[in-house]
């Protein structure tokens, strides 16, 4: 496939006025499905099962089955739909999408299109600069995911060419809310860090409701990114594309960026952008053409007949509003405080999207500075390095875990690094991982002592000069020991053994 | 010995099997055995369960006589319509595109049967998908009229009523969207009742349209009727449609049978020219006959009745083309590969094409036409609000009286192959039963004699309020006692005798 010609980026926000609009799916973690009694992958309980044993006649679309509606997902939905600012419908329907797809077990997807259960809202987002964007929310609606193919045989892994494919119905049934913004207008050079930031702030919205595993790396958070360009001066919006697949914080806001420099490139030579589906490809930081989409494309809606109107009643909205968790910007403020950071060291985090990762380390036993030292140093440079985000490297609970092996004396910073090493691709829990690869610090003063002896009396020049107080020759039998014990003993502590068998 | 066993009603052969004067065993051999001489020539079923049967039955006896204690109808054998899904049972809804599909799980209605100690014998004959009149659009061909087997048996549901007409079942499972359950009863000289929208599960019935299907029961008397509709009915948290509060019983209604003071309306839009004459007289003579005993009939109308045919086939389609579109090969069921293989669509297609019948590819297409962008508000829009408006019908004819009376359909039982070419003539058949599917009221059919003209059953159909279903048994309990008394014995017994076409039986029974 052709490299698609990009213009400059500032040489296209120069000529360009772009508008972005931002689709985001959160699936829900109850613990059964969205209409059925199926136990639902998106709770963590249920994440890790062999394909197609999380499923009933419901999920599979056997003839005579029909759905029930999961009342958690729905109060979960009124949850978000009020965190984001939204109109509660007093009633809302569900509606039948219809299209043939292999993964589509009943060939329609129960979702909501008329009547949505929340709509009209607005979230606030901040971004890494310190701007801050009201970001208009037209609706928030329920519907069910669909099943997962895999394509087996050709080279793209896509359907086309491949020799067969595979279906997992366990995602088929799982809760969403789509969140969809209006057209964002206005955020200029920002809209990249703007598309990244909502995301986030998305995320950060579930996460405190405690409605979603929100692991973007996961499918628990999926964004379609939608991009068009218009002319300085002109009013009406240019023909957009929606970008799939767009699975990281990061890949949000490249993949904005990219289609502003892609689109820039045909309009300005005077090239037509064609509405369509975009996939986005993490590997090479490209968009490439999916089907066209018009808005003709005709999914025959019609309200769900198997299924009554969602009629939440006011006392229920009313006492969800209540139990809302405090708003995040507020409670970013909050913590702040709490934690005694400075503005940069708070930033480092919330620029960083690691707010969640730093509170639930830090709500897992770590002192805010440790969660913050780890979070945005070492597990961030690895994230940056290897493309991905530092919240797919580790969990919470594993950060804690590493950070009280730290202070009880078990691990060095620098055998800690090793440990974080082992949990990112999944060995285990820190303490496993200190244990499998044996990366304790010698913490037993016999062992370091004869290594001590024995690195002194193969140096007796370093003895004589530690012996006439030249304290600082000490280094030199340090670094052979802790050579000799592989890194794995506490430096200050050799340090002062080193000094006490010098002078015995 | 079998031959007295297949003529006792299902109360009275659940009686007996409680009494211990009879097996359950020996009734349900005593019907298989009847479905072995003739369903070669009716052609009621389309699986028989055959020995299954007997080891449930066998089963049940030996669980009575340990002790265990059972509703009125355990032990008595039942057939199935073919569109409830039966675990380990097929379950083709009469299409080609599920044949050889065994589902993993019971229709809550066959479940609650089977909980309540009846024994299937097998499933019934249908047309496709349940969309016909006659069953003559049934992928294994059409069921026959007992009455004269030169006759269609009305459909979807013509295989219960033959089956129950033919003595080769007391009572069945039938599910009725337009009058599948209704228009059978009518032109087999049996009882049928669709239930209130949301008064029996839908859990396991294939889908025709959602918000139109119900299953009912099927019977040769209203007792009967009423209580396998106890039995099947109340609520079901798998259908999120069904009705939460509960129901007072069906079989007292029956056993009350009191007209008197009850004011009947007769529907004027349905008692006109357009019906035949014999339908008609009889339908007379049988209110005149309530009339005496103490009933007031009063004449009302129901001005958007005639437009209820035209909305129906828009909105039936238009479920039923969404509800069909599982049927891929993806899961279940068929699946046909073009030569040399092909993509996922193209497999689809090709399975589609191969799978379903004429009359359900006509259906097809017209609800995805009448929900497509651009005509959905002229074409199904415009069809909900015929349908708001038949419901206004009905509400206002409520405040005035306590049920309506209609004739069950325009004519008796016409003859196979007379309408399969004329898609609109057998639509309009429905023309009496498809108002009461559109607002959710319930209707029961029962039988009002033989028309003069040509000797073949008529049927007589009540209809009440939604929630109202204990009225029409009571109704009907009454006029059936009346009639009985006039006839001197059921209508059923100046049924053909059809024994003389075992020479047509295999062994197995049926296909």
């Amino acid at each position: 496939m052709a490299r698609a010609e990009l213009m400059d980026f500032d040489a296209a926000l120069e000529r360009f006025e772009p508008v972005i609009g931002l689709e985001v799916h959160v699936e829900l973690n109850t613990k059964t499905k969205m209409f059925s009694a199926a136990p639902n992958p998106a709770n963590a309980e249920f994440h890790i099962a062999d394909p197609n044993t999380l499923i009933t006649p419901v999920c599979l679309g056997l003839p005579g089955s029909l759905p029930v509606v999961n009342g958690q997902a729905v109060r979960y939905s009124i949850s978000l739909g009020l965190a984001l600012g939204c109109e509660i419908a007093p009633s809302s329907r569900f509606a039948r999408k219809n299209y043939f797809y292999p993964d589509l077990a009943k060939n329609y997807q129960i979702s909501q299109y008329d009547e949505p259960i929340a709509f009209d809202g607005s979230v606030e987002v901040e971004l890494e600069n310190g701007r801050s964007f009201t970001v208009p929310i037209e609706r928030a609606h329920m519907e069910e995911d669909a099943g997962k193919l895999t394509h087996v045989g050709g080279s793209t892994g896509r359907i086309q060419g491949a020799e067969y494919s595979l279906v997992d119905y366990n995602r088929a049934g799982v809760p969403l809310v789509e969140i969809v913004t209006r057209p964002i207008i206005g955020a200029e050079a920002d809209a990249p860090a703007l598309a990244r930031a909502y995301v986030a702030t998305i995320r950060d919205i579930v996460r405190s409701l405690g409605i979603s595993e929100a692991r973007m790396e996961r499918g628990n958070l999926r964004c379609d990114a939608n991009v068009s360009l218009r002319p300085r001066g002109q009013e009406k919006l240019g023909t957009r594309t929606e970008t799939k697949n767009v699975n990281s914080m990061r890949s949000v806001e490249r993949a904005v960026r990219y289609e502003i420099q892609r689109q820039a490139a045909i309009l300005a030579k005077g090239g037509a952008i064609i509405q369509e589906t975009r996939h986005w490809h993490e590997d090479t930081g490209t968009t490439s053409a999916g089907r066209p989409k018009s808005d003709a494309d005709d999914y025959r809606y019609f309200p769900e007949p198997d299924l009554l109107p969602v009629v939440p009643t006011r006392e229920l909205i009313e006492e969800l509003r209540a139990s809302l968790p405090e708003p995040p910007a507020a409670r970013r403020r909050r913590l702040k405080d709490e934690w005694g950071f400075t503005d940069l060291e708070f930033k480092d985090v919330v620029n960083g999207g690691l707010l969640a990762e730093v509170t639930e380390t830090i709500a897992a036993g770590a002192s805010p500075a440790a969660a913050r030292k780890w979070w945005t140093g070492e597990l961030t440079r690895v994230a940056n390095a290897e493309g991905r985000d530092a919240a797919e490297l580790a969990t919470p609970a594993q950060v804690a875990e590493l950070a009280a092996l730290i202070e009880s004396g078990v691990l060095t910073d620098r055998l800690a690094r090793q440990v974080l090493e082992g949990v990112a691709v999944g060995e285990g829990s820190p303490q496993q991982i200190v244990d499998a690869r044996g990366l304790a610090v010698v913490s037993d003063d016999g062992a370091l002592i004869s290594a001590i002896d024995d690195a002194l009396a193969s140096q007796p020049d370093v003895l004589a000069k530690i012996r006439d107080g030249k304290v600082q020759a000490a280094g030199a039998v340090i670094g052979a020991v802790m050579k000799a014990m592989h890194g794995k003993a506490d430096a200050a502590r050799v340090r002062e053994l080193v000094l006490e068998r010098a002078q015995s | 010995m079998s031959e007295h066993l297949i003529r006792l009603t299902a109360a009275e052969l659940g009686a007996r099997i409680a009494a211990g004067d009879v097996s359950s065993v020996e009734a349900t051999r005593a019907h298989l055995d009847r479905i072995a001489a003739v369903d070669g020539a009716v052609h009621a079923f389309l699986h028989v369960e055959g020995e299954r049967a007997i080891e449930t039955a066998a089963d049940l006896d030996r669980r009575r006589a340990a002790g265990e204690a059972f509703g009125p109808l355990a032990g008595v054998p039942i057939a199935i319509k073919d569109v409830l899904v039966t675990k380990g049972m097929p379950s083709t809804s009469g299409s080609r595109i599920l044949e050889g599909w065994i589902p993993p799980y019971d229709a809550t209605p066959v479940q609650r049967v089977r909980d309540a100690g009846l024994v299937p014998l097998g499933k019934t004959n249908m047309d496709e998908f349940a969309m016909g009149s006659s069953t003559e659009h049934s992928a294994y061909g059409p069921t026959h009229n007992p009455w004269d087997l030169e006759r269609i048996p009305g459909g979807s549901g013509g295989g219960s009523a033959a089956a129950v007409a033919a003595f080769e079942a007391p009572i069945a499972l039938g599910s009725d969207t337009g009058g599948s359950i209704r228009q059978p009863a009518h032109v087999t000289g049996t009882v049928g009742v669709k239930p209130t929208y949301g008064g029996v599960s839908r859990y396991g019935s294939i889908a025709l349209a959602s918000s139109l299907d119900q299953v009912g029961p099927v019977s040769r008397t209203v007792l009967d009727s009423a209580l396998l509709h106890d039995i099947i009915g109340g609520y079901d948290p798998l259908d999120s449609t069904s009705i939460p509060e509960p129901w007072p019983s069906m079989a007292e209604a029956v056993r009350r049978a009191d007209v008197s003071g009850l004011r009947i309306g007769v529907v004027k839009q349905l008692d006109s020219e357009g019906f035949q004459a014999g339908v008609r007289s009889r339908f007379h003579e049988a209110l005149e006959l309530l009339e005496r005993n103490g009933a007031e009939i009063v004449e009302v109308s129901a001005p958007h009745f005639e437009y209820a045919v035209a909305a129906y086939y828009l909105i039936m389609p238009a479920e039923a083309s969404s509800n069909l579109a599982k049927f891929d090969s993806v899961r279940f069921g068929l699946r046909v590969t073009p030569d040399g293989g092909g993509t996922v669509e193209q497999v689809m297609a090709a399975t589609r094409e191969a799978g379903f019948g004429p009359e359900v590819k006509r259906r097809i297409i017209l609800g995805t036409y009448a929900l497509s962008a651009g005509y959905y508000d002229a074409y199904y829009g415009s069809a909900q609000k015929v349908r708001t408006l038949v419901q206004r019908d009905f509400d206002a004819a409520f405040t005035t009286v306590d049920v309506l009376a209609t004739p069950t359909a325009p004519t008796t039982a016409f003859k196979l192959g007379e309408k399969l070419d004329d898609p609109l003539a057998m639509y309009l058949n429905d023309v009496a039963t498809i108002p009461a599917n559109l607002a959710g009221v319930p209707g029961i059919s029962l039988p009002v004699g033989l028309a003069p003209e040509d000797g073949l059953p008529v049927g007589i159909q009540f209809l009440a309020p939604a929630r109202e279903d204990a009225r029409l048994y009571n109704v009907g309990g009454a006029l059936e006692q009346l009639l009985l008394a006039e006839w001197g014995g059921p209508l059923l017994d100046r049924a053909p005798d059809l024994s003389r076409h075992e020479l047509f039986a295999t062994e197995e029974g049926a296909l």
